[in-house]
């Protein structure tokens, strides 16, 4: 279907943004593609300013020391109870005092973990357009950590090493992201010592070669490219030492990164064919700097990003363009979206690729013109499968549709639920107009017409087609 | 830094998928049989060796020092025979072990040699030889080659609870999908014009909610209580009781559908969380916690398929194996050889069933692994053949393509 210029528009919000708002499609209408380009321009683009959010060091923290004070305060609560039951008091009389109450298991890591998630929802709903958002959900799905290891740190890492880092370089990227507080703790890197370092020595602890190994085959090189359990090995001896300071002792740097030179493995290291004499800190920083820029890495960056913003099976020609601008601009991650922008390929293509529960959801709300509260918000994620900051394993949540389509009667159920929510403050016909305008095809039109409430008419609209693929 | 307990949800969340055919295997039911199977994959690679440990292998207590389970240790490992002893958190295998419906196969891997997780998943769930491109599962395909006798609606369709598909379960037959409603469903009116949208626009789209309709009919056919979603029915508390809660109620309803006189035969679900690399703890500690919740699961299914508990097999598979030595930080790393599980009344079990490749040094795979000694697929291929009738051509060619040379496992069942 050839689309005109507002359906141009449309297009572009729904395959590069998170879907258009009211009056997103007019406003970009008379050039898409230079708006998707400007709003790569905006100054503090995909940065988040929000003074309530702490680092992740300070999150991570102040959840400590929550839990330790919870503990410490049931601990003298036992002792107390022990020292009156030793003293003869009846059990009535126990009773009849009773302690302080605990306060509720939320508090603080679930406080920090809410406000990060509605800085990240309003931050998806503001912008018109929302390219550098969803440049900001892939780079942070491709480097995912899980809010289900290191909770209060979720928000804060991609606050940290994804956003500053988004239109910079893949290698400063992958810097941050791997010397981050939470992903040495989500992938055990803060625990792995070399076994042959003083602490290994001493200790009689060792290696642990996941991260080592999720940074090779998830973040950079591929599964099934260049490297081998020797080089995973390596440069896991590599990362040794590679650790966070423990909030236990040090409660001004409780949380940060720390190289410890104890706990790294002495002597020159070999990966992927290079060896690497350096000392300390500096022997990983150049491994991460040489992996970055493999070509590998540029091919294994330029597909996913190529399946999540065109196709599941992307054109080759489209992966073979955003490889060779990944090479040629040493991995400048700003280039790479330019040409992402200015390959024919991501404007040609079929608009069949489902949307993720997340997309799809936060597509419905900016069409609605709503700002849903952080908690039901989250529930529904959740219900859909996609879980935020909480994929089951460190590849992320599946790209694919295969892996989401056996979900759509899910997402009718809380569709059903958005619309009877919204029913009375959004006309369905003004619903279509904003969210799909001219991609909306008669039978979709027909069948919301013909809807026997607004209730079921929005819910139609949401799950039409148009609205499920981009 | 503590290790957080929090990792309960992510254990919840990968847990509830669950998928099956609502027919009956033609030629099984010429026999007077009615057979079902249920499949469980285990995400993050089971530690095979912490689960059934060879106490009787010399080298076994120096390979692992005080990580081993042993016959007398603080917790002691249960003995199944002369060599191997079962993990001590799982009472209820060893019963069925000694009613002669449970086996274990020991050193058995998928064909996969390398170590990632999810290439190793690829390879466990597509049944091919190779990771790459696959968009398939070997149990979608195996009763595609089938003939089925009595489906339930008009045409045969798969079934998955939880809102992601595992591939094992993808394929050309359609997959129903059911995730416990804890939301008010769409009325039956939206959804029929919605199917009718999607039939003028998007048969893909349309494929993949007819299954709820199908599956709404049959959940309410008779007993719907028992289908019933648990609303408002609060998480016990603490890690390991809330994983046991989740392990259990997942498996005990896919056993529920599939006990059903018109309820699916096959169906799969998948357990994540085993991906030991830290404080494995595998006589107390998470490990345990896990086995133990896959116990219980097993003792849900045994429970709630009632008599058709007769005519099950359960097979439990992970993608690969851990190392054999505890790592640096008192867990294991990724590796090789592991165990398959198999239980149900129609198993001919009470054996450990094991080509032991020994644990020398030498023997190990790369110096660091079990090494796998049968082909997982032969142990498949077997349970396909022999409980559910599916050909050999079929096993061989489209099933498991490329797998002529692994002859089924005989008198599995």
């Amino acid at each position: 279907m050839s689309l005109d210029a507002k359906g141009t528009a449309a297009l572009a919000l729904h395959r590069f943004g998170f879907g258009p708002r009211a009056g997103s499609i007019a406003a970009i209408a008379s050039d898409p593609r230079g708006a998707l380009l400007a709003e790569l321009d905006k100054p503090g683009i995909g940065q988040i300013v929000n003074a309530e959010l702490m680092t992740a060091a300070q999150s991570s923290t102040a959840a400590f020391n929550f839990r330790q004070e919870r503990q410490a305060r049931l601990i003298a609560q036992k002792q107390a109870a022990d020292e009156r039951a030793m003293a003869g008091e009846s059990m009535e009389n126990m009773e009849a005092k009773p302690d302080a109450p605990v306060p509720a298991a939320e508090a603080i890591p679930q406080q920090i973990f809410f406000r990060e998630a509605k800085a990240r929802l309003d931050a998806a709903i503001a912008p018109e357009i929302g390219f550098v958002e969803r440049l900001i959900w892939f780079w942070s799905n491709h480097f995912c950590i899980s809010a289900d290891v290191t909770q209060s740190m979720a928000g804060g890492y991609e606050r940290e090493a994804i956003r500053p880092n988004v239109l910079g370089r893949f290698s400063e990227m992958l810097l941050a992201s791997a010397g981050h507080p939470a992903m040495l703790f989500y992938l055990d890197n803060s625990r792995s010592i070399g076994p042959r370092s003083v602490a290994g020595l001493v200790n009689t602890r060792g290696l642990n070669e996941n991260l080592a190994r999720e940074i090779l085959e998830l973040h950079t090189l591929g599964v099934r490219s260049v490297y081998t359990q020797e080089d995973v090995t390596s440069f896991a001896k590599v990362l040794t030492g590679w650790t966070i300071i423990p909030a236990a002792t040090n409660p001004e740097h409780g949380g940060e990164f720390v190289f410890n030179p104890r706990m790294h493995e002495p002597g020159p290291q070999t990966v992927v064919g290079k060896v690497y004499a350096q000392a300390d800190a500096a022997q990983g920083r150049a491994v991460l700097a040489d992996i970055a820029r493999h070509p590998a890495t540029a091919a294994h960056a330029a597909r996913k990003l190529a399946r999540h913003f065109a196709a599941d099976e992307p054109p080759p020609a489209l992966v073979e363009r955003l490889t060779r601008c990944f090479l040629d601009t040493d991995g400048d991650l700003k280039e790479i979206a330019k040409a992402l922008i200015d390959a024919p390929e991501t404007w040609s293509i079929e608009r069949v690729k489902l949307k993720r529960p997340s997309e799809w959801l936060i597509s419905a709300w900016r069409g609605i013109g709503v700002m849903p509260p952080a908690q039901p918000a989250l529930q529904a994620m959740g219900y859909l499968g996609e879980r935020m900051w909480r994929p089951s394993a460190p590849q992320g949540f599946a790209d694919v549709q295969a892996a989401w389509i056996d979900g759509l009667a899910q997402r009718l159920d809380i569709a059903n639920r958005i619309a009877g929510l919204v029913q009375e403050r959004i006309e369905p016909d003004a619903f279509v107009e904003t969210a799909l305008g001219p991609l909306a095809s008669d039978e979709t039109r027909k069948t919301i017409e013909r809807a026997d409430s607004r209730q079921q008419a929005l819910t139609l609209a949401m799950m039409s087609p148009e609205f499920q693929r981009r | 830094m503590t290790i957080h307990a929090s990792t309960r949800r992510e254990l919840l969340a990968g847990a509830g998928v669950l998928f099956a055919w609502p027919f009956v295997p033609k030629l099984a039911r010429a026999e007077g049989r009615d057979p079902r199977m249920l499949t469980i994959v285990l995400r993050g690679a089971l530690d095979g060796l912490a689960a059934v440990a060879p106490v009787g292998d010399p080298d076994w207590v120096k390979l692992r020092g005080d990580k081993a389970l042993v016959l007398d240790g603080k917790t002691p490992a249960l003995p199944l025979d002369s060599f191997f002893a079962l993990n001590p958190a799982m009472p209820n295998l060893l019963r069925l072990y000694k009613e002669g419906q449970a086996a274990i196969v020991h050193a058995s891997a998928t064909p996969y040699r390398e170590r990632s997780h999810f290439d190793g998943q690829d390879v466990l769930e597509s049944g091919l030889p190779n990771p790459g491109r696959a968009d398939s599962g070997w149990l979608n395909r195996a009763l595609g080659g089938l003939e089925p006798e009595a489906r339930v609606r008009r045409d045969g369709r798969a079934f998955a609870v939880g809102p992601v598909t595992p591939l094992v379960v993808r394929g050309p037959t359609p997959v129903m999908s059911w995730t416990p409603a804890r939301i008010q469903p769409a009325s039956e009116d939206t959804m029929a014009r919605l199917i009718d949208l999607y039939h003028h626009t998007d048969t893909e789209l349309a494929r993949a909610i007819e299954g709820r309709m199908d599956l709404v009919t049959l959940a309410r056919a008779s007993d719907p209580a028992a289908m019933a979603p648990t609303e408002g029915q609060q998480l016990p508390q603490g890690f390991a009781a809330q994983v046991r809660a989740y392990f259990a109620d997942a498996a005990g309803t896919a056993a529920k559908f599939l006990a059903r006189a018109d309820g699916p035969r096959i169906g799969a679900l998948a357990f994540n969380g085993w991906d030991t690399h830290i404080d494995e703890g595998a006589d107390s500690g998470r490990l345990a916690t896990l086995l133990g919740a896959l116990d219980g699961a097993l003792a849900a299914v045994e429970k709630n398929m009632g008599e058709a508990w007769r005519e099950t097999v359960v097979a439990v598979v992970t993608e690969f194996g851990r190392t054999a030595r505890i790592n640096g930080t008192n867990g294991t790393d990724h590796g090789t050889g592991t165990i398959a599980l198999l239980a149900g009344g129609a198993l001919k079990g009470g054996r450990v069933i094991a080509d032991w490749p020994g644990l020398k040094n030498a023997n190990l795979y790369e110096g660091r692994d079990l090494a796998a000694t049968t082909d997982l697929r032969a142990v498949l291929k077997g349970l396909l053949k022999d409980h559910l009738r599916v050909t050999d051509q079929a096993l061989a060619g489209n099933v498991f393509p490329g797998s002529a040379d692994v002859k089924p496992m005989t008198g599995l069942v």
